[in-house]
């Protein structure tokens, strides 16, 4: 039985939770140490209760840029030992060790955490491409392996999280140490699933993170149809079913990450009514095709992959997103007050319209859409792939 | 004759005090029930004949009369129950199969009454349909695995195709009633209401008659084995095809439309001679496996320029999983899938009560494995058998449904009382009869309101269902499995319907 499943004591379908968010993106490729982070994630405690929170960072591994980065968790030593002999047969590891954590009075029974660089053996590859198969392979372990949990797996990117307040993570991991162009953070408000390391946000699945602020009450449909496509939800989250989701949009159907955020929270039939005829026939496809993604229920979403990240909210804005922009830098939080602690001379703040998604580029400086910009009307301009 | 064995079902209760000897009684009762004697002035009634349809009951103008079941009882018996040994009687006395009509009688397990629908609480919202956009719409056919785009100058292009589709303003339609099965003016009423709702009716087997052409885009004609009334025109004139393999009341036999329902116009319809019985093949004599079903597939889209979605109607029998993957396989855009209590207009009782499997089971049971083939997006999938209310619209959806077919709940409509007798084409409420001064009964206009009122009331319940659920497009709801639980249902129902039980 994975651990995921033994965690999952109640047998819930997925986590019911609200939370609160944080990223920001500096376009200009300059990296910031992780105490802006924390500071602003920490200002939104009451958005949490101490049953989890988390940090994604871009940009972390430079001199291990070309490997995979497995960050790891174990329930005990022998758990890991037995992860380790799997991953070596089954990758080639150029480095392995522990993360560097230090113990925190709040954190009890830490599980052992670790993080392999690797990159796959072609033996084992039978046929897939090389991101195929570490999906393939962190599918296996995570809905196979007791005692171990793959946390994140992208290159030159990784997540740290686990149970407790935002700042006895960050204390814990020493989240202060590490230079990231890009940093989303969760905090996290569980409301019956107990504290487990592993369900903590952010989620992630090759470089992809998503952290999420709400309840999917299309979840039950969502899965299946990401089952189909070969992901297992081993979570029971409607989180991980985003990552899934933005995966295979984005990276096996190479849809651009604004058509992505179409199909999450496509436009209502009577605004596709109002649109031109080219328009139309893109938006009524995409519905028709990808109906069974749309993240229906109140959701606020931060998802990022190298280079990338994008502040999304469900498309009758049940739940709060702010964005801000200060230079190169782009900002998405569940509250403005948290952009404004770390960053006092924010040029612009805005709070984007329901199903509008925020999207920040590394290299590309960031731009507050116009005064009444028309939602979804991204197809006129055309959009970076 | 010999003395017959069979006593009355129904007791007629006439309020000698109310009676004021109008007659309305005797000339609203096709089956003879009542009579008026002129010598004494009075009106009596002769129960024997009496459907239990209650039009004379609807009609009378001092509400003197009454009909209810006849409390004759045979002593208890749980095996010989009195209905078994009633048909014995009557197959001794005819030497014939019984026949029947409407949907089977027998109490199984009715699987919508035992699920129950979920609601949003504190941790997500309800949405209110009163003051928040609630979706509805839904487009039937096949769609693409994913979408393919490119850059232009313009910005961006959809490469991809999508097909054929019919587009639904509620994800109801009309089930196959064919003209000649039901009256001229329940097909116009039917199509109407399809034309005003946004949605579609079905012709049935039996053909299209010329004055309902006009509701061409609204309708799915059917190509069923008798090829009845199929032509060029026909296939033509409407918007999307439908081949009939098989029904729910009688999975495995064909139509039988018997010969006193084969008026003039309705021999022109089906082309065939009047007062001749229109009876179906039971197979398709040119489909006796599924690659001939592929070849009528494409020969119907070939004759309509690939312009309509091919739907493949089956009865949900044993392997009705495997059996729709061979249909999706085939080529179909849509498939229909009629439950065991399905409706008809003539079928032999025992098939009726005895063949095939309830529609829920049957629906998830394919939804299951078309998603586990990886293929449930090439087509879509249609419940019908016996929806019978909003909350069945809704449960079916979330087992997987992209649509349903309503048929016996749109005669309830348009007055159907269920008395089961279609097949003698005496229906006193103008709906399963070709009888002149019966079918003038039912006014199209007035039948098209009273459905398009019908599908209207579903679809502000159904509306009202959602939003507690906290999803405003019913393509959220479609096969989320999650906003369903079990009551009173054992593990392998549970399994075979994939959800779980209340309390988990």
């Amino acid at each position: 039985m994975a651990w995921a499943d033994s965690e999952n004591r109640y047998k819930q379908d997925k986590v019911y939770d609200a939370c609160g968010l944080f990223g920001f993106i500096d376009t200009t490729g300059a990296k910031h140490d992780g105490n802006k982070v924390v500071a602003a994630l920490n200002s939104m405690k009451e958005r949490g209760n101490g049953l989890g929170a988390g940090y994604a960072a871009y940009g972390l591994y430079p001199e291990f840029n070309d490997h995979y980065c497995f960050h790891t968790m174990h329930s005990d030593e022998a758990h890991r030992l037995e992860l380790d002999t799997y991953l070596r047969k089954h990758f080639a590891v150029v480095h392995d060790e522990p993360i560097p954590h230090k113990h925190v009075q709040e954190i009890l029974d830490p599980p052992v955490v670790w993080r392999y660089f690797l990159f796959p053996q072609s033996a084992h590859m039978v046929g897939r491409s090389e991101e195929d198969y570490i999906v393939h392979e962190v599918m296996h372990i995570n809905s196979h392996f007791e005692g171990s949990f793959v946390v994140s797996s992208g290159k030159n990117m990784g997540i740290f999280k686990g149970v407790g307040h935002p700042e006895a993570i960050a204390e814990f991991y020493q989240i202060q140490n590490y230079q990231a162009y890009m940093w989303t953070s969760h905090n996290r408000f569980p409301t019956n699933t107990p504290g487990w390391w592993g369900g903590a946000h952010p989620f992630g699945l090759l470089d992809w993170s998503v952290v999420h602020n709400g309840e999917i009450s299309s979840y039950g449909i969502n899965r299946r149809y990401i089952e189909q496509h070969g992901y297992c939800c081993t979570m029971r989250t409607d989180t991980e079913v985003f990552a899934y989701a933005a995966d295979l949009l984005v990276r096996r159907h190479h849809l651009p990450f604004e058509i992505a955020a179409a199909v999450f929270a496509s436009p209502l039939w009577s605004d596709i009514e109002r649109m031109s005829e080219r328009e139309q026939r893109i938006y009524r496809a995409l519905r028709q095709t990808y109906g069974r993604l749309l993240m229906n229920g109140p959701f606020t979403i931060i998802l990022a992959k190298s280079g990338v990240m994008m502040g999304l909210g469900d498309r009758i804005r049940l739940r709060p997103l702010v964005a801000g922009i200060r230079g190169g830098t782009l900002y998405v939080s569940s509250e403005l007050s948290s952009i404004y602690l770390v960053e006092p001379e924010i040029e612009q703040t805005w709070m984007p319209q329901g199903g509008e998604p925020v999207i920040g580029r590394l290299g590309t400086a960031p731009q507050a859409p116009q005064e009444h910009k028309q939602v979804h009307r991204v197809v006129a301009q055309g959009v970076e792939a | 004759m010999a003395l017959s064995y069979i006593s009355p079902q129904f007791i007629i209760e006439r309020d000698a005090s109310r009676c004021i000897a109008c007659q309305v009684c005797v000339r609203q009762c096709a089956n003879d029930v009542h009579s008026y004697n002129e010598e004494d002035g009075l009106v009596s009634s002769h129960s024997l004949n009496c459907a239990g349809c209650h039009r004379c009951v609807t009609a009378c103008p001092t509400q003197a009369l009454n009909v209810r079941l006849s409390p004759l009882d045979f002593r208890p018996h749980a095996n010989w129950t009195p209905s078994i040994i009633t048909n014995i009687y009557k197959q001794a006395e005819s030497g014939g199969m019984l026949l029947t009509g409407m949907g089977c009688d027998q109490p199984y397990r009715i699987y919508w009454d035992h699920m129950v629908l979920n609601a949003s609480q504190v941790t997500n919202p309800s949405i209110d349909p009163l003051r928040e956009p609630m979706e509805l719409k839904t487009y039937l056919g096949s769609k693409p695995e994913q979408l393919e785009f490119s850059q232009s100058q313009d910005g961006l292009e959809l490469d991809t195709e999508i097909g054929p589709q019919l587009e639904l303003a509620i994800p109801i339609m009309f089930s196959a009633m064919s003209y000649g099965s039901i009256s001229f003016n329940a097909c116009e009423s039917l199509a109407r209401a399809a034309q005003i709702a946004g949605t579609y009716y079905n012709t049935g087997e039996g053909g299209l008659h010329p004055d309902l052409y006009k509701y061409g885009a609204n309708t799915v004609a059917q190509v069923a084995s008798g090829r009845f009334g199929v032509h060029l025109n026909y296939l033509n004139a409407v918007a999307a095809l439908e081949i009939k393999v098989g029904q729910g009341a009688k999975p495995g036999i064909g139509g039988h439309l018997p010969g006193e329902k084969v008026s003039l116009d309705i021999s022109r319809t089906r082309m065939i001679p009047q007062g001749t019985d229109a009876i179906s093949p039971a197979p398709h004599h040119d489909i006796y496996s599924i690659e001939d079903l592929r070849q009528l597939i494409f020969a119907l889209k070939e004759a309509t320029h690939y312009s309509k979605p091919v739907s493949v109607k089956v009865a949900a029998v044993h392997n009705i999983a495997p059996i729709a993957s061979g249909i999706v396989r085939a080529g179909a855009d849509i498939v229909a899938i009629d439950g065991l209590r399905g409706g008809t207009g003539a079928a032999p009782t025992v098939i009726r009560n005895n063949v095939g499997i309830p529609i829920e089971m049957a629906i998830a049971a394919v939804d299951q494995r078309l998603r586990d083939e990886g293929i449930r997006h090439r087509a879509s999938l249609v419940a019908a058998g016996s929806i019978r209310s909003s909350s069945d619209v809704v449960k079916a959806i979330a087992l997987g449904a992209d649509a349903v077919y309503i048929a016996t709940s749109a005669l309830v409509a348009l007055g159907c009382h269920l008395c089961q007798r279609c097949y003698t084409g005496k229906c006193n409420w103008g709906i399963a009869t070709q009888d002149p001064y019966l079918t003038k009964r039912l006014n199209p206009n007035i039948g098209a309101r009273r459905l398009v009122n019908l599908l209207r009331a579903w679809s502000l319940e159904i509306k009202e269902m959602m939003g507690g659920m906290g999803v405003n497009s019913i393509e959220s709801l479609r096969g989320n499995r999650d906003h369903l639980r079990g009551v009173g249902l054992n593990q392998v129902e549970l399994d075979a319907l994939g959800i779980k039980a209340a309390g988990y």
